[in-house]
């Protein structure tokens, strides 16, 4: 192995000091207790903080709103923000670092968490115009909620060596609304070599808002098993673990919802446009089976599905045998395995750049684009879609801005 | 329970409809109240749509909602934070027990005198700042003053809702007293000293909110931790609102700050009367500013000693800030804290037991926060490279309750005599001249994106909004 090393960068949650005031709200608000402080500074642990935004409308100052992107692996530390007096200039990162980065992190990563701060996307910040309502916060750290373990299934192939599970939540008789797109928090038990409680994790959900299973009170999501660190050294992510290795009828601590704007348009007329690797399917799932449910009940939908979406290779491919059964009148799939015994590499990308015609003619419509997944496919996805638009007389940089304005763009990359 | 329900008379989120007899006696006192705004509110304001942030909900997404109101139609009600689940009683001899949602007999009485005293100071601010609107020196800054003023308002209603859910006769009789009381009345003033002190000028506004507001912030922590869960969800909303409060003090002298060594720099001048020819505050007028309110509010903390505190503490009424992230017992029966006292001519430390000193514990965590924020102030005056640097008064400067009311201190620590003590007051608190002089700078400004001339332009906005926004619309 002597490829470089992947380089992963975070949008790293900072705190102004020149302008805050210190007056604990933001340490109050803040659901999973990102946010502490000294006499001198309140600072934000760049390993607990999933950018929720709850903190942002309680502080009086806006010295709450601050985002530098750096490389992970030197993220400023909790000592470090405690002895600043203002913040460290915004680090210049080259372009070709960014990009090599990508590349590196792309379908050969393998993915190490599924924490969602890591986001250093364009994306928008208000959620479409016809979303429902969400509920977000109903729980907290401090606070959760007590869910039942009502099935966990693997998904991917037993010889794949990818271990992806689909596990289903039940909440009984309590109240946990949830909308496609909404995340939940999980709080796996016990504490970590230093004798602190474990992080809570983040992790979408697949279902839709009508639960799981139709008329039940449950959700479900797609969590891999993560058996490597950054590094590719063997390590168990505490999560994903304790989560896989739940058998029915176990219950787990969890909050939330969480989540405003990456959210599914209600109106049918919307088109919804779907780029995905791995876990990252679980928000599409969620948004295609609300809708398949809606047609199948006799609702008018006219608006157009398309998803493209990216794995190894077919085993490895979260819902792959429920997605074939979907008719090509309901959703164009298209999907890009890196994998395949004898074939070149295809990454989802390349599958976007192939169905150029049909993605550049849906985004001249009323359309919203959604992408999730690891945070290297976001740059090639997004060369892929200014290519797209160029070919076909469309400026990628205006109409994505626009998009991003209109709240038809998200981003959710990890 | 997060949701408020403002088609109700009372705005609220504690299910106020289901209790009728306690939604008809709020609504008895509500006119009163109404009444009071009108009488001690803002002056000549009333028709004014003001850019006001209303609570919809007390959830993160709904607690800053933005929006033209006149002040008389705010909608000031009861919001409690969500309820924690299973909360305790945290410190004192009832620690580990589950927090109580009525109160305890035998704690009815000290309860009570806890929320009055906090409810006391809330109109009483309101009242202190009604004629501010007339010498705003901003749109923005007006907005702001508004905001306060609704928001103390709200704060008053807040403690009226305990007070007449949980204290029956007793308690509706205090909230009516509330409303009578009124800062600086000779023959019925506000309960502390400092709410009934003067707020004649923006410079005292901007150090009131800082120094003044900041100890709301402590109080309503050391309130939040109450084993008492409604004073204490009730307080926990109540600090969300109150950081505007202190934000509005302590970004209002930065920028008095701003200007004026701005002005210095720009005409190479330190000496205060040439700084004050160019109609802006000197550094010594806002150093004495500052010595006459942080000792003045440093007072509110009460006796250095006090067996009162010991009480509250003990019975969990009233906790220590941030109580629960402290590593000690919480019981602090064989714990021991250093106060100052004069023995033999001079300022010495003693140890005393810590349960007596709650209120110098409090007031030293008061101090530490105050300092950090002077502290910010200065670096403001570092950057434009001139060498004065302001600075917080020794704690026993300028006292008037606790050990060292009736003697002399100066700001840097030394017992003096009164002799000194009247050949240098006039350098260390504000004179009438000072007061003349910052009185004469105030003048409204209304033109959107203006500013007064002693005063810089805020660097944001409120709610992201440009500076030159309508925020207050004359109608």
């Amino acid at each position: 192995m002597n490829a470089p090393e992947p380089i992963a960068f975070i949008r790293q949650h900072l705190i102004d000091p020149e302008v805050c005031i210190r007056c604990n709200t933001c340490e109050e608000t803040c659901p999973v207790d990102a946010i502490t402080h000294d006499s001198r500074n309140y600072v934000v642990k760049a390993d607990v903080c999933n950018a929720c935004g709850a903190c942002i409308s309680p502080c009086p100052t806006g010295s709450i709103d601050h985002w530098h992107i750096v490389p992970k692996a030197s993220a400023y530390s909790i000592d470090e923000q405690l002895t600043w007096d203002e913040l460290p200039p915004k680090q210049d990162v080259d372009a070709s670092v960014l990009d090599q980065a990508a590349s590196d992190n792309s379908a050969d990563a393998e993915e190490e968490g599924i924490q969602l701060n890591a986001a250093t996307s364009l994306t928008s910040a208000v959620p479409p115009w016809s979303a429902a309502h969400p509920y977000v916060n109903l729980y907290t750290l401090k606070a959760p909620i007590t869910a039942t373990i009502a099935g966990n299934y693997r998904l991917t192939d037993p010889n794949a060596t990818s271990d992806i599970h689909h596990i289903v939540l039940d909440f009984g008789t309590q109240v946990f609304p949830i909308l496609e797109g909404q995340s939940i928090g999980i709080i796996p038990p016990g504490a970590d070599a230093g004798g602190k409680p474990h992080y809570m994790r983040m992790y979408s959900v697949a279902s839709p808002r009508t639960g799981e299973r139709e008329g039940y009170n449950n959700l479900s999501l797609t969590v891999k098993r993560v058996v490597e660190d950054h590094e590719g050294n063997s390590t168990l992510g505490v999560a994903s673990n304790y989560l896989c290795d739940l058998a029915k009828g176990a219950t787990v601590q969890v909050a939330g919802p969480f989540g405003t704007n990456y959210l599914m348009p209600n109106h049918a007329g919307s088109n919804i446009l779907m780029i995905c690797t791995g876990t990252g399917s679980a928000p599409m799932r969620a948004m295609t089976e609300q809708r398949r449910r809606l047609e199948a009940a006799g609702k008018k939908v006219d608006g157009k599905l398309m998803l493209f979406f990216g794995a190894r290779n077919p085993e490895e491919l979260p819902y792959f045998g429920p997605l074939l059964k979907l008719p090509a009148h309901f959703i164009d799939k298209h999907f890009a395995f890196s994998r395949l015994p004898g074939e070149p590499k295809t990454y989802v990308q390349d599958k976007l750049r192939q169905a150029g015609k049909e993605v550049a003619e849906l985004l001249k419509g009323d359309t919203y684009l959604y992408i999730c997944g690891l945070k290297g496919m976001e740059t090639g996805v997004m060369d892929a879609l200014r290519e797209v638009c160029m070919a076909d007389g469309l400026e990628w940089t205006a109409l994505s801005a626009r998009m991003v304005n209109e709240g038809r763009l998200h981003v959710e990359t990890y | 329970m997060s949701k408020i329900d403002y088609s109700e008379k009372i705005p609220n989120n504690v299910n106020l409809a289901e209790d009728k007899t306690l939604q008809r006696a709020l609504e008895h006192w509500q006119p009163n109240y109404l009444q009071w705004w009108q009488d001690m509110g803002p002056d000549g304001s009333t028709n004014f749509d003001v850019y006001l942030r209303t609570a919809i909900s007390v959830t993160p997404d709904g607690w800053a909602h933005f929006g033209h109101v006149k002040m008389p139609d705010y909608r000031w009600g009861i919001f409690l934070a969500q309820q924690e689940e299973d909360r305790k009683v945290n410190f004192g001899e009832n620690k580990g027990m589950a927090a109580w949602q009525d109160v305890p007999g035998e704690h009815r009485a000290n309860l009570r005198r806890i929320i009055v005293t906090q409810g006391d100071t809330e109109p009483a601010s309101v009242e202190q700042q009604r004629h501010l609107g007339l010498t705003a020196p901003s749109q923005y800054d007006m907005r702001n003053l508004f905001q306060i003023n609704v928001e103390e308002g709200r704060h008053l209603w807040a403690m009226v809702y305990l007070l007449h859910k949980y204290f029956g006769r007793d308690g509706r009789e205090e909230a009516e007293a509330l409303l009578q009381r009124n800062s600086g009345n000779q023959d019925n003033p506000r309960i502390l000293e400092a709410f009934n002190e003067e707020t004649p000028d923006w410079l005292a506004f901007y150090m009131f909110t800082y120094f003044t507001d900041r100890d709301g912030k402590f109080q309503l922590n050391a309130l939040a931790e109450s084993g008492f869960d409604p004073l204490s969800r009730t307080c926990r909303f109540m600090l969300t609102e109150e950081a505007h409060h202190m934000f509005v003090g302590e970004s209002g002298i930065a920028r008095v700050i701003q200007r004026t060594v701005d002005i210095m720099k720009q005409h190479r001048i330190e000496d205060p009367n040439e700084v004050r020819k160019h109609g802006v505050i000197d550094l010594q007028t806002i150093q004495r500013y500052l010595n006459f309110h942080f000792s003045v509010t440093v007072d509110l903390f009460g006796a250095d000693q006090s067996s009162n505190a010991a009480t509250f503490y003990s019975a969990g009424l009233k906790g220590r800030y941030e109580e629960t992230k402290r590593d000690d017992d919480h019981v602090l029966k064989s714990h021991q804290y250093k106060i100052l006292e004069i023995s033999n001519g001079s300022i010495v430390e003693k140890e005393v037991p810590m349960l007596n000193s709650l209120n110098e514990v409090l007031r030293d965590d008061y101090i530490r926060d105050s300092i950090a924020g002077v502290g910010r102030w200065n670096r403001i005056i570092e950057k434009a490279g001139l060498n004065f640097r302001l600075q917080t008064p020794h704690k026993a400067f300028n006292r008037h309750i606790g050990s060292f009311a009736g003697h002399r201190v100066s700001p840097d620590g030394r017992l003096v005599s009164e002799a000194e003590w009247a050949s240098n007051v006039r350098d260390w608190l504000p004179t009438e001249e000072d007061r003349a002089y910052v009185a004469s700078l105030m003048g409204r400004v209304i033109e959107p994106g203006k500013m007064a001339n002693w005063i810089a332009p805020p660097p944001v906005g409120i709610n992201r909004q440009p500076i030159d926004f309508e925020y207050v619309r004359f109608n």
